[in-house]
């Protein structure tokens, strides 16, 4: 009885905290449904009175927003394979190269997730500013493409990889670049897949550089590009939230898809150092 | 060769030989293992160099000069900037809204995704869609999640003071009103931040071996004593993990301000962070910008040295 009773109280608190998340995600989506009339009734309305497809199609002739998304697509995804790749060898070097300097050099790296990007970003906007990078992918994407967090990540994953296959592949004559790439990184999909979608999701949802770095339209991101749409159509609330429902709805499906590497995966480096 | 080592190994000197080649050998083996080393590191060393290092510096050389109305260098000023920061109220008060902001964000975000984590911690059917709907907010980005808040704040039309009313209580001006301002902009960022946080503690909750719980249980413990004996001390490295991370973070909050309040009403909401994008993107008073952004690098940097000496040793590492 007793243990009825504390089901029914979690399942309570559960459902409660569940509609308190999710009310505005669902206030948004239903009312990127609505006609203008609906959205902007009082009383509110719940649900919208019939599936107002068009809302989506207005929107998309009213700002680029295909194109916004298209932009933050390539951004995002020209970024995590590039931190990949970086992250990947710089962590391969810490875990199985020994060369001098590498503790010294292992340390510098964890120092730079120390250095806030206020600090950084003047001089890199200069920086950006005088390569003629400005309203570039270049100058969305180059900065972000290391990450030190990303290597940490890896490198604790590298070194709890079984440590008797590679010594026998060491010893059948398996070359450091074999061995990333035929050993290491087949055996570490988890791990990268857990960065990746970190990373994706990071750059998808980065909003103070490429409101910087940006000015014309045909290079805003979606973030930019979708608070630009709230202060120009800030009548027609339907489409605004049409706006946004476009918007979200990549990075909802990516972690549809990515949240059980995202579970498993993120504390595995950033808490056991 | 092996045969021919052993074959060069009965003639004296020609041992001798092999015994240099081979220790030349080694030595460009391990020479070629450190500039293998030095390979695989070079792409992250050139970015880091290039965009967190060389700008450390160029931040400090901007801090001590004064930009002209375009942002080119106009004068060296010395340790101006600085004493100008610390002797005006306006960086006082922007320093004390960010701590007040942090104060109202990070230790309730951290306890609702505690909670919420160890309540969906368990194998009660449903728990995989909960799970879903507390990560949720980690795909929501800032500008995404501000707009829909920006909508159910508003003081007339928005849903947040119909609720009110429904409940008979007068409508609230949620993001222009002094008092209430930076209520709701944190109420938004704590619901923003809730997935990192749960998504964090639920896979460090996931970490504890199932057959503590089941000792405690034979014990007879009771589902809140396991929780505050047992479950607490066992995530405290998470917790302490999310609590530096969110403390920083809070410290660097930008996007939400920027769409929500723009830092008013009458600056109530004007964290550093906005304070800096003003001075230095809006102003182009890089100098100013640079010395107020080394100055919140210090403090992030001594609240975290803190919370490290603080707090760790009461940190549980198994």
């Amino acid at each position: 009885m007793r243990h009825r009773l504390q089901s029914v109280l979690v399942y309570a608190v559960l459902a409660v905290s569940a509609v308190l998340v999710l009310y505005p995600v669902y206030y948004a989506i239903t009312a990127s449904f609505m006609t203008q009339a609906e959205a902007s009734a009082y009383p509110p309305k719940m649900f919208p009175g019939g599936l107002h497809f068009d809302n989506f199609l207005q929107v998309l002739h009213l700002v680029p927003i295909g194109r916004f998304i298209l932009n933050s697509f390539i951004v995002s995804a020209v970024i995590m394979l590039g931190q990949l790749v970086t992250a990947s060898l710089a962590a391969y070097a810490f875990s199985f190269i020994s060369f001098k300097g590498k503790n010294a050099l292992f340390a510098m790296f964890l120092s730079t997730m120390m250095i806030p990007w206020e600090v950084t970003v003047i001089p890199n906007y200069l920086t950006v500013k005088s390569w003629g990078w400005l309203d570039t992918y270049e100058g969305l994407i180059v900065p972000f493409l290391a990450t030190a967090f990303g290597t940490f990540l890896l490198r604790q994953f590298f070194l709890q990889l079984p440590a008797g296959l590679f010594e026998a592949a060491r010893i059948d004559g398996c070359g450091h670049l074999r061995c990333f790439t035929r050993i290491v990184l087949p055996l570490s999909r988890p791990a990268l897949a857990t960065l990746g979608v970190y990373s994706f999701l990071t750059h998808w949802n980065m909003y103070l550089w490429p409101l910087l770095v940006t000015n014309g339209e045909k290079m805003r991101t979606v973030q930019i590009g979708i608070s630009m749409l709230q202060f120009e159509e800030m009548t027609s609330w339907n489409l605004v939230l049409a706006g946004i429902t476009l918007a979200m709805l990549p990075s909802l499906l990516l972690l549809a898809a990515g949240i059980k590497q995202l579970v498993r995966g993120i504390t595995a480096g950033a808490v056991k150092g | 060769m092996s045969v021919l080592e052993k074959d060069l190994g009965n003639l004296p000197d020609a041992a001798a030989v092999q015994a240099r080649s081979g220790r030349r050998e080694r030595k460009a083996v391990k020479w070629k293992e450190h500039l293998l080393g030095y390979l695989f590191l070079s792409p992250s060393l050139l970015l880091f160099g290039v965009f967190l290092f060389y700008p450390l510096l160029r931040s400090v050389y901007l801090s001590v000069h004064v930009t002209d109305p375009r942002g080119r260098i106009a004068a060296f000023v010395g340790m101006d900037n600085f004493a100008e920061l610390l002797s005006g109220d306006k960086f006082y008060l922007s320093l004390k809204v960010t701590l007040q902001f942090t104060l109202l964000t990070a230790p309730g975000c951290i306890l609702i995704a505690l909670i919420l984590a160890a309540l969906t911690h368990s194998k009660l059917r449903g728990m995989k869609t909960f799970q879903f709907i507390f990560s949720l907010p980690i795909a929501i980005s800032v500008s995404v999640g501000s707009i829909i808040w920006m909508l159910l704040y508003h003081p007339t039309a928005g849903n947040l003071n119909y609720f009110l009313q429904l409940l008979g209580a007068s409508p609230v001006k949620w993001l222009s009103d002094p008092t209430w301002a930076l209520l709701s902009v944190s109420a938004v960022t704590v619901w923003m931040n809730l997935g990192f946080n749960y998504i964090v503690l639920l896979s460090g909750l996931q970490a504890v071996p199932e057959d503590i719980y089941d000792s405690a249980k034979i014990d007879g413990a009771g589902p809140l004593r396991t929780f505050t004996a047992l479950t607490l001390p066992l995530v405290s490295p998470t917790v302490f993990f999310v609590s530096i991370v969110s403390i920083i973070n809070a410290f660097q909050t930008f996007g939400q301000i920027h769409i929500l309040t723009k830092g008013g009403p009458v600056n109530t909401t004007n964290v550093i962070v906005y304070n800096i994008y003003r001075d230095a993107f809006v102003n182009f008073q890089f100098g100013t910008g640079s010395a107020q952004a080394l100055v919140l690098f210090a403090v992030i940097l001594i609240l975290t040295v803190l919370q490290f000496r603080l707090f760790e040793r009461k940190v549980h590492y198994q």
